[in-house]
This record gives C-alpha cells, structure tokens and sequence, in this order.
C-alpha cells in the first residue's frame, strides 16, 4: 500500500541513541514520528553481545506507545541474548507506559497469520465455490418455480402493486434508454452493410441484413443487456441490502415469505416488460436501418416495407419475442439469488451486484448461443 | 509542555442549521486536557452531530471551534492533516473497514501517516491490538466474524493506533451486554490513565456516565442545559436535567454508582 501524504521530513528532532561502550544514551522523542529508522540505526549495535546494557533515559523528551515499544524490544533483546539490561533515569510516567507494552506485548506473542492456501488448494475452493454457487442456483430456480405456482393457485396472494411498481420501474423508465440505443445499433448495422452492398448494387438487401439481424439477435440481446445492469443490479442491491440490514428475517418472522414478497414481483414484472421492450427496441432498431438505407442507399419507404415483407415472416418476430421471457426469467433470478447471498457487510452488496450483473450477461449470451443452435437444427423461424 | 496547554475542545456560540431545522442553537463548551467529558441528551438532541463537527465531518453552521487550540474554520490541508493525527474517533458501529482484517484495519493509520518500516508497524499494530484487549487471535480476522464487544474493541484500537492525545468516542456502549459495557469503561479507564489521554463521549448510557466520566454536558433544544460532574447534575433543579436523571433508569443507575460509593445517595433526596 502507497502512503498519498508522506509525512514532512520533520523539522522536530529525531530520537537518537549515543552508544558508549555498555552506556547507551536514550535522546529525544521517543514518538511515533520520532522514531522512524531509529530501528534499522541500532541493529549492528545491537548484534554484539555484551553482558550488561544501561539505558540511560534522561534525555527521552516524549515517550508514547511506540518508543515504549521500542525501547522494550531494545531491552528485550538484551536479555534475549543473556546480558542485563538496565535502565536509568527512565521519567516515571514514561515507566508506567513501559510497563503497560512489558506486560500486554510480551504477553502474548504476536498470532501468526493463518496459513495461505497453496495453489492446488486455491483451484479446489474455487471449483468448489462455483460448484456451490451453482447448486444454490439451482436450488433457487426450483423454490421460485414453486413459488410461481403456488402464486398461480391462490392469485389473491400476488402482490399487484408491487408487480406494477417494478413494471414501471424496469420497463417504462428504461423505455428512452432502450429506445435511443436500438435505434443507434439499427442505424450502425445499415452503415456497415451499406459500404459492401453499394458495391454489387445490392441496395435493396439492407432490409434484409437490418431485418433479421435486429429482430432475431440484437434487439433481445440488446434490451437483456439493458435491463441486467439496470433492473437486475438494483435487484441485488436492493435484497442484498434488506439481507445485511436483517429486514428478510424481519419478513419471515412476519410471516411473509420473502420470495411471495419480493422475487415474485420482480419475475413477474420482468417476464411482462421484457418482451414488450423487444418489440419497442425492435420497431426503433428497424426505423435506425430505415434511416439509413433511405439516406445513404436511397431505398425509398415504399421499397423499404415491400421488402421487409417478403424476408421477415411472423415466425422470424415471434423466435426474437420468445427470447425475451426466458432472458427476464434469467436476470430476475440472477438478480434475486445473489441479493440472498450477500451477507454481513456492505462491502458484500456491491461484491453481489456486480457478480449478478457479470452472471446474467454471460447467462444470456450462453443461452442465446444455444437458442441460435437449435434454431438451426429446427430451421426454426427461417422460411 | 513548555506552554499552558490551551483546553482540548473550545466550543464558542455554536449553531448548527440543516435546513429549516436547528439542531444547535448557542453551545458553548470548554473540555479540558486530560478529563473524561461525556456529551449526554435525549435522542436527536444533536450529541452525535456536536462530535462530527469537532472532528471536521460536519460544518457548523455558524460560532467558533478550536480543538486543541487549533480554529477548525481557519485551518488548512496540512494542518487538518496534522490534526486529524492527533486525534483518534472509534465510531458507533465500529466502522472497521470491512474488507481488512483487524492487524490491517489498525495498520492502516501507521501505514500512512508514520515512516516506520512493514514490519515495525505489524509490531507496533499486535500492541494496540493488545492494549485494547484484544485476544491475538482476532487480529487476523474480518470484522464481520467479530461479535458486538469485540468490534468495539478492534474500533478502539484503531483509534488509539496513532497515540492520539484526544480520543472521541461516539456511543461507545450501544449495542453491548452489561457485562462487555461495563468491562469496556474499564479499558476506557485504563487506557485514560496509561496513556494520558483527553477523552470525548458521546453516550446515553447512565452507568457510563456515572462510572467513567470526570464531567458531563447534557444538550436539550440547542443548548447546554447541564454541566458539571454528575454529583452536580444530580443535584440540579433544572427541568430537563432532572427528567434526565429522575427517571426510573437513571435513579436506578445513581442508586448503583451511589451503593459503590462514588455517588451521592439519591435516597436521601428530597425534591
């Protein structure tokens, strides 16, 4: 660790000791600041042997616990190495401190800190940590499934409010967010398209590319993102906070469970915003391509929708909107589950969130993977 | 020594605003070296603000501070810096950081602030750790596997890690069991007498105030309404000083320090 305020080189004086054949002469301010290197100074003084050490103390102007500690080491190296050690004209007040370091810092040797794991060990509680993590997940998945249905048999249970407080907090306020950066990414597609096609005249297959691109991968992807690092890290943090301050076991002492409480909701709420904002980021993502294939390629609006028409059919839009539930599915229970997790400390809510937020984008990017894959052994939601 | 030391703490007409709300309206307070002086008062009676400010957290909003004859409105970087060395704050809730252990929670000022080598330092941080004490064995672990008393303590050996001449204490005993309390008024005693130190607290708890304090101030609506050894508060006629202490609480801690023989006996006493 680097100190950002060295101290000033002190314009006070040192401690210093004069050794003198067995009379040292104890100097100055035996302080904290003082004392610096003073250590180091002595350490060849202190190598030779002798049978008897006096410290003579009258020239010690302060002595706090440092130079107590000091001089104690001083004499207790001394002794260590079967001389006598005396001290002179140590101040009686300095001696009462003396006194305290003797008794508390011999007393107990210093604890040696516990052993680091060695590499081996470190790669073993590591797997086994995930492995951990993944069976609570697991176990979570399974509790909120039956959470859900139980929801589902005694629909007087749900908590509507809630389920529309998180409606509008993570979809209605995420709506310019999501807006503004699907329209961006339709319009970068059609420019990188635009380059190439204009070369072979193959204006026309802008739509094509802007099409199934935004509809198929990047518009869900795109709004996952989104809602993981909004939504899913408030998740987190929230429970996390409500875990540490002790407010889920206030809950469960009320008798109210805290999933029915508050993972419910979320899941609930995010199932129903998410494939909405697909079809939002969709539409804007779509108008972005539109933008620029009528600007830089000049497709007019006419040719435009003819031939989105004929490439996209309803099975293309619907594969992309199916995506979205499973992904709100995902990040709510990523989002919930490492909220649970954080315990004792602050310092574990911000480590939790992150982890939920680094958890729920590799989720959804392993999962769209397979969804790709499977759409290409089904040659689902091609023509 | 060469110079009467000025009082630690020098509050001159002191107000504190936040908003439309007065939380101190005209302090004035004198804390001299080497006494015990405890801040008392209700909750929300500004105790805990009054020691943010003298330890430069909060700014007041208008009147004098000097602490350890330094004016807190007209110091700069380095001379805050160099005040802030001299002074130690163990926080109600410890305040430990919560991602170092103990050793290097109580490093961490030695680190900065001293020249002294890694290894002097983890020396000097076991003796604190041991002045405070402190079993050897909880220097390596995190503040979250530490119980109630024993994160007080870590607090405490962090804030006596530079030997600081003041040492301000904020509800030192919320949160703990009579029997961890009343042993750490002893440390606070001890530690008071080895090593010479100025100490401020902020607490609402009687027996504290009747077993280690030198002198008391209690704040009600702004101001100070009490001051003076607690044998003199006890005796006061002042209304809100009263109410404080002729509770049933506070007769029955009176009544304990009085049977030790360090108070006045309340049951001779007659309104």
């Amino acid at each position: 660790m680097t100190a950002p305020h060295p101290p000033e080189p002190s314009a006070e004086p040192a401690a210093e000791v004069r050794v003198e054949g067995e009379r040292w002469f104890c100097r100055g301010p035996w302080t904290l600041q003082g004392i610096a290197g003073l250590r180091e100074r002595l350490a060849p003084a202190c190598l030779t042997s002798s049978p008897r050490r006096v410290f003579e103390c009258s020239g010690i102007t302060g002595f706090d616990t440092a130079g107590a500690w000091l001089l104690n080491d001083l004499l207790s190296r001394t002794e260590a190495s079967g001389g006598q050690a005396v001290l002179e004209n140590l101040r009686p007040e300095f001696q009462i401190l003396l006194g305290l370091v003797r008794t508390r810092g011999s007393g107990a040797p210093a604890a040696a800190p516990p052993p680091s794991p060695g590499p081996l060990a470190r790669l073993g509680c590591k797997a086994w940590r995930h492995l951990s993590e993944a069976r609570g997940m697991l176990a979570f998945l399974g509790e909120s499934t039956w959470t859900l249905l139980r929801g589902l048999a005694h629909p007087r249970r749900w908590r509507g409010r809630m389920v529309l407080h998180h409606i509008q907090h993570g979809g209605v306020d995420a709506l310019p967010l999501v807006g503004l950066l699907a329209f961006l990414v339709g319009v970068v597609i059609a420019y990188q398209a635009a380059s190439q096609l204009a070369r072979y005249g193959a204006n026309i297959f802008v739509v094509d590319l802007v099409a199934h691109a935004i509809l198929r991968e990047l518009g869900p992807m795109l709004v996952a993102v989104i809602v993981a690092g909004r939504s899913g890290s408030a998740f987190a943090a929230q429970i996390g906070t409500m875990k540490v301050s002790e407010e889920i076991d206030a809950l469960r002492t009320l008798g109210i469970s805290p999933m029915e409480m508050l993972v419910l909701p979320r899941m609930v709420a995010l199932a129903v915003v998410m494939p909405l904002l697909t079809l939002y980021a969709n539409a804007l993502g779509v108008l972005g391509g539109f933008a620029v294939a009528q600007l830089q390629l000049g497709v007019d609006a006419y040719s435009f929708l003819d031939r989105f028409d004929d490439t996209i059919r309803v099975s293309t839009f619907l594969f992309g909107i199916a995506k979205a539930p499973v992904f709100a599915l995902i990040i709510a229970l990523v989002g919930c589950y490492q909220g649970f997790r954080a315990a004792g400390s602050a310092d574990s809510v911000g480590r939790h969130t992150t982890r939920s937020v680094v958890q729920s984008i590799f989720l959804i990017i392993v999962v769209d993977a397979i969804f790709s894959v499977l759409a290409a052994i089904t040659r689902l939601g091609f023509r | 020594m060469s110079s009467p030391a000025p009082p630690a703490v020098e509050v001159r007409g002191l107000v504190t605003r936040f908003g439309d709300t007065v939380i101190h309206d005209g302090i004035d307070l004198e804390i001299r070296r080497g006494e015990v002086f405890a801040i008392a008062g209700a909750s929300g009676c500004g105790k805990s603000t009054l020691l943010k400010e003298m330890v430069m957290l909060v700014r007041p909003t208008a009147g004098s501070l000097r602490v350890l004859g330094q004016d807190l409105a007209a110091v700069d970087e380095a001379q805050a810096r160099r005040l802030r060395q001299r002074w130690g704050v163990m926080f109600q809730g410890g305040a430990l950081f919560s991602g170092l252990t103990v050793l290097e929670n109580v490093e961490l000022p030695l680190k900065e602030h001293t020249r002294l080598t890694p290894q002097e330092i983890r020396e000097l941080a076991h003796i604190k750790i041991a002045l405070a004490d402190l079993p050897p064995d909880v220097a390596h672990k995190f503040p979250r596997h530490l119980s109630g008393g024993l994160l007080k303590r870590a607090a405490l050996a962090r804030a006596i890690a530079l030997d600081p001449e003041l040492l301000f204490l904020d509800e030192p005993s919320a949160g703990l069991d009579p029997l961890a309390a009343s042993a750490l008024d002893e440390l606070i005693l001890g530690l008071k007498e080895s090593l010479e130190l100025t100490i401020i607290v902020v607490t609402h708890d009687l027996d504290l105030l009747w077993r280690v304090t030198d002198r008391v101030a209690i704040l009600g609506e702004g101001r100070v309404v009490g001051l003076g050894t607690m044998d003199e508060l006890a005796r006061s006629n002042q209304v809100q000083v009263r109410q404080y202490f002729h509770g049933p609480r506070g007769r029955a801690a009176w009544g304990a320090a009085s049977r030790e023989g360090t108070g006045w006996n309340p049951d001779s006493a007659t309104p």
